[in-house]
């Protein structure tokens, strides 16, 4: 199944693309499962995801923690904690 | 009984008008006796700042802070709710948010407009970038913590 993953600010500037269409390999199974593979996918990963802890992320546009399961998901969003207001 | 209050959410580029946003909650009422406001303006950090750049998550924002909202709705006796957040260049002077609560009595409009602006500030998907004066690109404003202090504290103590 592909899965849309979008990014924003400095987790998009530093992996160089605001979003993309990927096909997850077999045995990522939750967030924290997906932040360790993207991590391995080049520098500008690597760069982004380098403290995955800070990174904040929503499932189908809404907030989820690290230990979520993204079976199912069609969008999966990564970015910094947020500064609106 | 009334029917439950719909808040009004709206994410836009461009300014609003902050005394036609409460007449657009009061006009042609009489139950409601308080109405506070709260607008968040973009600063010039002492000279330093030409502008802040407003990031979202287009559809994930209207989705998050109408969860806030109605949230507020029901835990406070609210009788009406706007709440406005900006995108894209904004600079110092200029309004980047909007969060107006009408209600019978101040406290309910107070609360609620206190935990909108908490919540908002640490779980809305906005990402701030400053530009400098100078012509140097000042980066991406980092979160406060005090700021996601400030949001638990509206946390029941179940939660």
């Amino acid at each position: 199944m592909t899965t849309r993953l979008i990014y924003f600010a400095w987790v998009r500037e530093r992996i160089g693309m605001p979003e993309e269409d990927v096909e997850l390999p077999a045995g990522i199974d939750t967030v924290a499962d997906l932040l360790r593979w993207l991590q391995s996918r080049g520098e500008g990963y690597e760069h982004a995801l380098q403290y995955p802890d800070v990174i904040r992320v929503a499932i189908n546009q809404e907030h989820v923690d690290h230990r979520e399961k993204i079976s199912g998901a069609r969008e999966i969003a990564l970015f910094p904690p947020m500064t609106g207001g | 009984m009334s029917a439950v209050l719909v808040p009004t959410v709206r994410i836009q580029r461009q300014d609003f008008d902050v005394a036609a946003e409460i007449a657009g909650l009061t006009q042609g009422r009489a139950d409601i006796g308080a109405v506070v406001t709260f607008s968040g303006l973009c600063r010039d950090e002492q000279g330093a700042l030409s502008a802040l750049e407003l990031e979202h998550y287009p559809g994930m924002a209207e989705a998050e802070i109408g969860r806030i909202a109605t949230e507020a709705v029901q835990r406070w006796p609210l009788q009406g709710l706007t709440v406005i957040h900006r995108h894209g260049k904004v600079r110092p002077g200029e309004n980047i948010v909007l969060v107006v609560a009408a209600s019978a009595h101040r406290q309910a409009a107070f609360e609620a407009a206190n935990f909108l602006m908490d919540y908002l500030k640490s779980r809305a998907p906005f990402w701030k970038k400053e530009h400098r004066t100078d012509g140097s690109e000042g980066g991406w404003v980092e979160a406060k913590e005090a700021d996601a202090q400030a949001a638990g504290r509206w946390k029941s103590p179940s939660e």
